[in-house]
């Protein structure tokens, strides 16, 4: 086997494992209260981790300044506006495509 | 963008599986744009048509299958590249527990539905108190899963008459939409308290580590609601 169809195998049998481990460890049951006030703040802090992460992480770690920051700029104007996502999503990728048209 | 979210149904009644393809749908562009940059890379990084096809099908996580192409098509291992990718993944561990009280069915069945869980549908689903609406997170899944798919079998097959994904500037549309998913997240002190907290772990740590390791240690943000038990 290749090394690209190992990685691929590997990659989502691990994946899929991972995904369906919190359901099958923890079954239908609810954590208790404090574990349950616990991962509600999961969302607001793994999102904003994905934001900084993808605005601004390298390619193989540490980080790269770019027009990506302009598109978050530019998308952060239009929620302020109460924008709808996908028009949120298009003036991001389109102020980052104007950056690199121009710089 | 707020009824993202909170999807538009009349009144608070049950979600359908079909809200949640409707929510979802504006994200669906992106992730069908992205999955066509997908099969274009991983073709152009040497992985063949069917290889990055099959991947989509079974990872079905986006930046880990993008990490696996690239280290890859750098002439990085294959260990490098398979390590990457776990690491990327494993938020979906904690995301997992905090999906788990609202899946139903037997243990195959609630394996299968968690498979649908990618960072937006989990976004997508999230209602208020606390509980997932497990109609919201499978129709938000399913739709991506086909755009996903979809766009990956496109820059696959298609691949070389597609585009440079960067200078439509594709890669800029995720930043933007992650701050999208956040925004009716911080509705509160203690909410926003843990996405400045994830941030600023994420921001410290990455000059030191490969990516995924800010993601992932940034979810111990979450701790900041153990101070107040629902």
């Amino acid at each position: 086997m290749t090394a690209v169809w190992v990685s691929v195998v590997v990659v989502g049998l691990a994946t899929i494992a991972i995904k369906a481990a919190g359901p099958l460890v923890l079954a239908r049951r609810s954590p208790p209260p404090r574990a349950q006030a616990t991962l509600e703040h999961l969302a607001p802090a793994l999102l904003a981790a994905l934001v900084v992460t993808q605005a601004v992480g390298g390619d193989n770690g540490g980080f790269a300044v770019d027009a990506r920051l302009a598109g978050l700029a530019a998308g952060a104007g239009a929620l302020l506006l109460r924008a709808p996502l996908l028009v949120v999503i298009a003036v991001a990728a389109l102020a980052a495509a104007l950056v690199r048209l121009v710089a | 963008m707020h009824d993202l979210a909170r999807p538009q149904t009349p009144g608070p009644g049950r979600r359908t599986v079909l809200d949640g393809v409707r929510a979802a749908a504006p994200i669906g562009v992106a992730a069908f744009a992205f999955g066509v940059s997908f099969g274009v890379l991983a073709r152009a990084a040497g992985m063949g048509r069917l290889a990055p096809v099959v991947m989509s099908l079974t990872t079905f996580a986006g930046s880990a299958q993008f990490a696996v192409a690239s280290i890859l098509g750098a002439g990085g291992g294959l260990l490098t590249a398979i390590i990457a990718a776990v690491l990327l993944n494993l938020r979906y561990g904690p995301i997992g527990l905090s999906v788990a009280p609202s899946l139903e069915g037997p243990w195959w069945r609630r394996a299968v539905t968690a498979q649908l869980i990618v960072d937006e549908s989990w976004a997508i689903a999230q209602r208020d108190g606390g509980r997932l609406d497990r109609r919201l997170l499978v129709g938000a899944g399913l739709l991506l899963f086909v755009c996903w798919n979809a766009g990956t079998a496109g820059g696959a097959i298609a691949g070389d008459l597609v585009a440079d994904p960067e200078s439509l500037g594709l890669d800029a549309a995720f930043p933007a939409l992650f701050l999208a998913l956040l925004w009716p997240q911080v509705r509160d002190r203690s909410r926003l308290a843990a996405a400045i907290a994830g941030a600023a772990i994420a921001l410290a740590l990455m000059p030191f580590t490969g990516p995924g390791v800010p993601i992932v240690v940034a979810s111990l943000a979450c701790l900041v609601g153990a101070r107040r038990p629902a």
